[in-house]
C-alpha cells in the first residue's frame, strides 16, 4: 500500500531523513514512534507530497509518488486523509464548514445530505452540537478531533494521523483509540499513527516503527518492540532519562541546583 | 570596490529572482482564473470585503486633493488671471493619476496588508499545507478569488474617487475663487475626453493585479511564526507601493510616447 524504499530529505541544511525504509500493508494499522524532532511529521508530508524528497522512492498502490504531478497527485490526495499535529483547520470557516470542506469542494450534495454526513462524521469523534463554533473557540483536543472528523468525512483509504491523541484526556483518547481500531475493521482503513503515546501504539498497531536518526531502527509487532532488547529501543519505551539516546545526542538536560 | 560590485550583483540577483517568482504566481493566477471549476462568489466576497471598507477613506482622501490641488494652482494661475483653467487641470490630473495611483496606495496599505497577514498566518498554522493535502491547488483558492476582487474593485473605486475628488475641486473654485457652478463643469468637460478616464482605469487594473500577487506571495512565502507574518505584511506593503509607482512611471510611459494617449 505505501512502500518507502531509502528515502532521503534535507531541511535546512540538516539531514532529516537519511536513508528511511517503511513500508505498510494494505489495511494495516502502523505506529510510528520516536523522538520529538526526528522527522516523523517530515514523513507524513513526504507521503502526502507536501514536501518532495531529496532521494528515493515513495509507492502508494503502486504508484511511485515522489515525481509525481500535482494534477496526477491530487487524485491519489483524494483517498488519503491527513490528520494534522496542530488540527490545521481552516480558522476563517466554522467547524460545520471545516468538517464539510471537501463535501463542498468535490461533491455536489445537498445541503442536508451534508449536515448529516458532517454530523455523523462529528459524532464518530464524540462531537456534538459543535457546528457553529469557530476554531478558535475549541480546545486542543477538540481541534484534533474536529480534524479527524474532517478527515472522515471524505472517507479515505488511507490515513495519516499524526500524534491523535497528544492532547486529549485518557477518556477520549480510549475513544479514539476504539475508532481507530474500528475504522481498520469495518471500513479496512490502512492508517499511519505517528505518536509519543505508547500504550495508543500497543493498542492500536498491527506493527510499530521506531524512527531514530533519520532511519527506521525497528519495525515490529508490539509484543517485539515491548520485548526487544535493543538499548535504544527500551530506553525509549520505558521513557528513562539516561540512556544511549541522550548519551548520543549529548542531551544534557540542566540540573536545577 | 570589489565589495560593492559583489553586493549589488547580489542584490540585483535577488532582486530578478523576486520579480520572476511574482511572475510565476501570475501567470499561475491567471491561467487557474481561466479554467474551470468558477466559483464566482467566492471573489464577490472578497470583491465585498475591499470595496466598501474602503471606499470612504479613498473618497475622503481624493476629496481634500481635489480641494488641495485647486489651491496649490490658485496660488499660480491667478497671477495670471488663469484660473478659469485650474477645473480643466484638476479633472485631467485627478483622473489620469492622482486617483489611480492614490487609491491603489491606500487599497495597497488596507488590503495588501490584510491579504499578506490572513494568507501569512494560514501558512504558518500549516491551512494552506492541508487545502494542498485535501487536494485543493491554494492558488486557486486563496489568490484567484482576491486577485478577481481586486482586480474588479480598484477600477470601481478609482471612478468614485475621480467624481468625489472633481467635487473637491469644485468646492475650492466655486467657493473659494468665484468661478459659476456652469462654468466649472464646462471647462471640466471641455478637458476631460475619454481616453483620461479609461488610462486611468487600465493602470489601477495593473495595481490591483501587483496588490493582490504581492500580499498572496508574501503570505504564501512566510517563514516563522507571528514574526514572519508581520514581516511579511509590511514587506508587502512596502513592495507594492513601490512596484504601483513603478509600474505607473511605466504605463505613463507607454501612453504618453508609444501609444500617443
Ligand atoms: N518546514 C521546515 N523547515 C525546516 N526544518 C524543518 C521543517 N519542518 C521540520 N523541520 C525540521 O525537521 C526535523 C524533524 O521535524 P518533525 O516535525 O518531522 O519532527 P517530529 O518527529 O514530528 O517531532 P514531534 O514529535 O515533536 O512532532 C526537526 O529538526 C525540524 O527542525
Ligand atoms: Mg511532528
Amino acid at each position: 500500500m505505501i512502500e518507502i524504499r531509502n528515502l532521503y530529505k534535507t531541511l535546512e541544511h540538516q539531514l532529516v531523513l537519511n536513508n528511511l525504509n517503511l513500508s505498510v500493508r494494505r489495511g494495516e494499522t502502523k505506529a510510528i514512534i520516536g523522538r520529538s524532532g526526528v522527522g516523523k511529521s517530515v514523513l507524513l508530508k513526504n507521503i502526502v507530497g507536501l514536501m518532495r524528497p531529496d532521494r528515493g522512492s515513495i509507492k502508494i498502490n503502486g504508484i511511485e509518488v515522489t515525481s509525481l504531478d500535482e494534477k496526477v497527485y491530487n487524485k491519489l490526495r483524494m483517498e488519503i486523509g491527513m490528520v494534522f499535529q496542530g488540527g490545521a483547520l481552516f480558522d476563517s470557516m466554522n467547524v460545520g464548514e471545516n468538517v464539510a470542506f471537501v463535501l463542498n469542494e468535490f461533491m455536489n450534495l445537498d445541503a442536508k445530505t451534508v449536515r448529516d454526513r458532517v454530523a455523523d462524521a462529528l459524532a464518530l469523534v464524540g462531537l456534538k452540537d459543535v457546528e457553529h463554533m469557530m476554531p478558535s473557540q475549541l480546545s486542543g483536543g477538540m481541534k484534533k478531533r474536529v480534524s479527524l472528523a474532517r478527515v472522515l468525512c471524505m472517507e479515505p483509504q488511507i490515513i495519516l494521523y499524526d500524534e491523535p491523541t497528544s492532547e486529549v484526556d485518557p477518556i477520549t483518547a480510549a475513544a479514539l483509540i476504539h475508532l481507530i481500531i474500528e475504522l481498520r475493521d469495518k471500513l479496512k482503513v490502512t492508517s499511519l499513527v505517528v505518536t509519543h503515546d505508547m500504550n495508543l501504539a500497543y493498542q492500536v498497531a498491527d506493527s510499530i516503527a521506531m524512527f531514530y536518526r533519520g532511519q527506521v531502527i525497528a519495525d515490529g509487532k508490539p509484543e517485539d518492540i515491548k520485548n526487544s532488547i535493543h538499548p535504544v529501543i527500551r530506553q525509549f519505551i520505558s521513557g528513562q532519562a539516561q540512556g544511549p539516546i541522550t548519551d548520543d545526542e549529548s542531551l544534557i538536560f540542566g540540573h536545577v541546583k | 570596490m570589489l565589495n560593492f560590485v559583489i553586493k549589488t550583483g547580489a542584490t540585483t540577483n535577488s532582486l530578478i529572482r523576486y520579480i520572476g517568482q511574482l511572475a510565476i504566481l501570475w501567470s499561475q493566477t491567471v491561467v487557474l482564473a481561466l479554467t474551470p471549476s468558477f466559483k464566482g462568489v467566492r471573489s464577490l466576497i472578497q470583491a465585498n470585503r475591499i470595496g466598501p471598507g474602503s471606499f470612504i477613506i479613498s473618497a475622503l482622501v481624493a476629496f481634500f486633493v481635489g480641494m488641495i490641488i485647486a489651491l496649490q494652482m490658485a496660488y499660480q494661475m491667478i497671477q495670471l488671471s488663469a484660473e478659469i483653467y485650474i477645473p480643466q487641470i484638476i479633472s485631467v490630473a485627478l483622473t489620469r493619476e492622482l486617483a489611480p495611483v492614490l487609491t491603489a496606495l491606500i487599497v495597497a496599505g488596507r488590503i495588501g496588508a490584510g491579504i499578506a497577514a490572513e494568507i501569512g498566518s494560514m501558512t504558518v498554522t500549516e491551512q494552506v499545507d492541508a487545502l494542498k493535502a485535501f487536494a485543493v491547488n491554494p492558488v486557486k483558492y486563496l489568490v484567484v478569488p482576491r486577485f478577481l476582487g481586486l482586480v474588479l474593485m480598484l477600477p470601481v473605486l478609482t471612478m468614485l474617487s475621480d467624481i468625489i475628488g472633481i467635487w473637491g475641486g469644485y468646492v475650492i473654485c466655486v467657493y473659494k475663487l468665484h468661478i459659476s457652478h456652469e462654468m466649472f463643469w464646462r471647462m471640466v468637460f471641455k478637458a476631460l475626453v475619454m481616453k483620461d478616464v479609461l488610462t486611468g482605469l487600465v493602470k489601477t487594473i495593473f495595481f490591483g493585479m501587483i496588490i493582490a500577487i504581492v500580499g498572496c506571495h508574501q503570505g504564501l512565502t512566510v517563514r516563522g511564526g507571528a514574526e514572519g507574518v508581520g514581516k511579511a505584511t509590511t514587506t508587502a506593503v512596502v513592495r507594492s507601493f513601490i512596484l504601483i509607482i513603478m509600474t505607473d512611471c511605466m504605463i505613463t510611459f507607454i501612453f504618453y510616447f508609444l501609444l500617443k494617449v
